[in-house]
């Protein structure tokens, strides 16, 4: 990192309105993220990574861009046949495309794996923010009630909690998975705002009388954020591959839900006689379990300078 | 030392009532137990409620609470809606689950750290990026997916392995289930290895030591491993509950008659006292194995206890 240390922060305490000013009149300002974004632009793995989420994105918005045959449209006739003309991937027991199985079954993935990561992040930085930024008994309170939660691991808390509410619908796993994933993030969010807090600029800060908010929001936050970020996407991975294993046991989304666990589990009977049946949604799962942690990977090593 | 011990194992007192509170309320508030008893039947009312009132169903959710933590403490789980206590379900099934987690620890243990180690040392080389891209691999692929494939290539095609695990459990049958559990763990455990030793190579205690005319050898056994592990020994810990919770997958899979076996069919069969029992337990080793981490940790680490 050359150069880059001639930002403010390590400069002689300045007033904290003018650190936003200062920065613009240098010629070229490098923060955090500026760097950040230089280094993830160089790296292929980015790249890669980002290309297959948003064709993910795009699949699971819009399926039918990619096959005219519907996942619920099945011939019982044609009950674990294999690859056909107009059915690349085969049949599934039931006589289901297989093709269309897969194509359909990302939109559940990419759902449940953003929605349940947006949540946990935000209840988790909250809860986390909170702990850190007060310290004392907020902490202790806050910590504690996070620890209840981490006590329980998600894939058992899911199957119990599942199975007892008899749930089924993306509403409720991933209302589950975010109750008892949030703790994670609350407990990287409460170390780096810890960290924050006790930075020198934040200490002048604090001196030259700016509010509690606006140490937060222009100090803290942008600062505290970036081991949140990684952790969140490469949690997001893990949700992905959560959902399916949850599905798979019987207790996460259940049909009519096209959804990549639901068929595995199904196919997983007739591993030995069919195995296309298996293979082609497990390696959809596979591969968008992979880009999201490549991408939280990718993250990782621009926002982390220790690394560099 | 001595008052950090005491300060976590008070810290660790809500955090067990609050969990253990937790799973008793999912299952016994938000379920309806009777009704799981009877499956698809609608019961007599008159017996409904004579059983209810013979499992204290009627009594307020804490002092329901308050008596089943009194059993447990005394080695009493109650009694599975069939009639077996859940104690002796937990004597088939947990020496099966114990043996299997064992097992993948080891494994996860020695090619993690072996791994890791070698993939820190020589950062930016074949090796490293080697590593990387398999434990990526390893990561992406859920474990129920690397399960069939391993249990149909390995098991069924091959032959080199049992696909299936009899009712007497041996070890060289756990061997496949084994690295199947390992697996995502042995992959985190690599990548932390790694980045902790590439980390702590550049720091400046271990170019005293190299400068000082130190064999290599001796540098990185002692002063680098000791410092690097740290984080490493934090992850192996929490992960001992991960693994016993991921075993209900791998039981499935290779049909071990273990806790995860017990639990699915608590589950299927909505027999709470099996379900609530289990988890507990597993709750408490989680629990149990976190505490021991950051003891160990003080150990390791002197900056920890005085903080």
């Amino acid at each position: 990192m050359p150069d880059t240390e001639t930002s403010v922060h390590t400069q002689a305490p300045v007033d904290a309105a003018d650190v936003v000013s200062v920065e613009l009149k240098t010629d070229k300002p490098r923060s955090l993220w500026g760097d950040a974004w230089r280094d993830l632009r160089r790296n292929p793995i980015f790249y890669i990574s980002a290309v297959l989420i948003l064709f993910l994105v795009v699949i699971s918005l819009w399926p039918s861009l990619l096959t005219s045959t519907s996942p619920y449209a099945c011939d019982i006739t044609k009950s674990k046949q294999g690859p056909a003309a107009g059915h690349p991937f085969g049949f599934n027991t039931q006589g289901c495309d297989v093709y269309a199985r897969t194509v359909y079954g990302a939109r559940a993935s990419v759902v449940v794996g953003v929605c349940t990561t947006l949540l946990a992040a935000v209840f988790g930085c909250l809860m986390g923010g909170l702990a850190g930024f007060f310290g004392g008994w907020w902490d202790s309170i806050l910590s504690r009630v996070g620890d209840i939660f981490f006590g329980i691991p998600i894939l058992l808390g899911g199957i119990v909690f599942l199975s007892v509410i008899k749930g089924g619908s993306i509403f409720t796993v991933v209302l589950l998975m975010a109750i008892l994933g949030w703790p994670q993030i609350a407990r990287i969010a409460r170390g780096s705002v810890i960290t924050a807090k006790q930075q020198d600029y934040v200490q002048a800060a604090r001196a030259l009388g700016a509010s509690t908010s606006r140490m937060l929001l222009r100090h803290i936050t942008p600062n505290a954020l970036a081991p949140v970020i990684v952790v969140a996407t490469i949690a997001l991975g893990t949700y992905v591959s959560l959902e399916a294993t949850l599905s798979f046991l019987g207790v996460g989304l259940k049909p009519p839900t096209v959804s990549w666990g639901i068929d595995i589990s199904t196919a997983a009977t007739d591993v030995r006689n069919a195995p296309h049946m298996l293979l082609y949604p497990a390696g959809a799962l596979s591969i968008t379990v992979l880009a999201f942690i490549m991408l939280g990977d990718a993250v990782r090593d621009a926002l982390d300078p220790k690394l560099r | 030392m001595g008052r950090y011990v005491i300060r976590r194992l008070l810290q660790m007192v809500p955090v067990f009532i609050g969990t253990t509170f937790l799973i008793f309320v999912m299952v016994y508030a938000i379920g309806d137990p009777i009704a799981a008893m009877f499956g698809d039947r609608t019961p007599d009312p008159a017996t409904a409620a004579a059983i209810r009132e013979s499992l204290h169903l009627n009594d307020p959710l804490w002092s329901q609470y308050l008596q089943y933590m009194a059993g447990i403490f005394q080695g009493d789980f109650g009694t599975s809606f069939n009639g077996t206590p859940v104690v002796e379900l937990m004597g088939n099934a947990f020496p099966n689950t114990i043996q299997l987690t064992l097992v993948a620890f080891a494994i996860e243990l020695v090619v993690g750290l072996t791994l890791g180690v070698i993939a820190g040392l020589r950062r930016g080389r074949l090796v490293d990026t080697g590593v990387l891209i398999f434990t990526l691999l390893v990561i992406s692929i859920p474990t129920f997916v690397t399960g069939y494939v391993l249990q149909y290539f390995i098991g069924v095609k091959l032959g080199w392995a049992a696909p299936a695990v009899s009712i007497d459990v041996t070890l060289d049958q756990l061997l496949l289930p084994g690295i199947v559990l390992a697996g995502v763990s042995l992959a985190y455990v690599s990548r932390l290895t790694r980045t902790s030793i590439a980390e702590n190579l550049r720091s400046d205690y271990i170019r005293t030591a190299t400068a000082k005319g130190l064999p290599r050898r001796r540098v990185v056994t002692v002063h680098l491993m000791r410092n690097s592990l740290i984080p490493v020994v934090t992850f192996l810990g929490t992960d001992i509950g991960g693994l016993m919770a991921g075993a209900v997958v791998t039981e499935r899979i290779f049909n071990i008659q273990g806790v995860g076996y017990q639990l699915y069919q608590g589950i299927l069969r909505q027999n709470s006292p099996t379900v609530v029992g289990f988890v507990t337990i597993l709750v408490v080793v989680f629990l149990a194995a976190n505490l021991l981490v950051d003891l160990l940790y003080a150990v390791l680490d002197p900056r920890i206890r005085y903080a």
